[in-house]
């Protein structure tokens, strides 16, 4: 694999753009959309890592990232949709009950 | 060509990840990171990975994301032109900023090691990459793949409850 450094700085830009859209958006959907970005990103490390170095067991933790992942988006969304109905919003400004 | 081709993919999927956090109607943002996915798993199809790819298609484009699209739809959320932007983009946007210096001189000052493993493409090539997943999985990863269901069951009754109208 020649092409490592490409692959892992491609990598660390999905991260970087999925850090800077969890600190900046309000709406709670878009935030959750970003963490799967940067997972996606976690994975694509793990896998081109797991090719250069020949061996299986970084291919193995994507699939059980991809795991927490799905079971994250389900009572993420849950979440979410419980919160809607209490405050007819999802703005992450508006879940200030336990703020003092 | 090869190469040619990792650019241009690189390019499609910076450029949707950023619509992803640029785009003000959350749809947009979705369908954004679908075309993310997809080039993450034409990347997985590069890395002699079709396995991943396959799951990354069916996974995450297929299921979170009609997840996440059905909930935007569910909601109804409105989208207000007038969202103030605040100090925080700009002190968000100097955190990632730092955090992809502080990775890209990391990963430009230290070395891979040497393969260490006995995974090569010739062996994918002839055996399957699913075997050999499935191979992995069921001996060394067995407990790990058991704990697995607990969580996926656990997430099940988790969302199931606080879907409920009254919690």
């Amino acid at each position: 694999m020649e092409n490592l450094n490409g692959y892992l700085i491609v990598s660390a830009i999905l991260f970087a753009i999925g850090t800077i859209g969890v600190l900046t958006r309000k709406n709670a959907i878009v935030i959750f959309m970003c963490i799967e970005l940067m997972l996606n990103a976690v994975n694509l490390t793990f896998i081109s890592l797991s090719r250069h170095l020949g061996h299986l067991d970084g291919q193995i933790f994507v699939i059980f990232i991809m795991t927490v992942a799905a079971a994250e988006a389900a009572v993420g969304l849950a979440l979410m949709i419980a919160f809607y109905n209490n405050k007819e919003s999802i703005d992450v400004e508006d879940v200030n009950l336990m703020k003092w | 060509m090869e190469t040619l081709f990792f650019v241009i993919i690189s390019l499609v999927a910076i450029i949707s990840a950023i619509l992803v956090i640029t785009c003000k109607n959350p749809i947009n943002s979705a369908l954004s990171l679908i075309m993310t996915f997809f080039c993450l798993a034409t990347y997985y199809v590069m890395l002699d990975a079709p396995f991943m790819a396959a799951i990354q298609v069916m996974v995450y484009a297929g299921a979170i994301m009609v997840l996440i699209v059905f909930t935007i739809m569910l909601l109804n959320i409105r989208v207000n032109a007038t969202q103030k932007h605040s100090h925080k983009v700009l002190l968000g946007s100097i955190l990632g900023i730092f955090i992809l210096i502080n990775t890209v001189v990391l990963l430009f000052k230290s070395q891979v090691s040497n393969p260490v493993g006995g995974l090569t493409g010739d062996l994918i090539k002839n055996l399957g990459h699913s075997e050999l997943i499935g191979r992995e999985m069921f001996t060394t990863f067995l407990l790990p793949f058991e704990i697995t269901s607990i969580l996926l069951l656990v997430a099940i009754i988790g969302s199931v409850i606080l879907a409920k109208k009254k919690i």
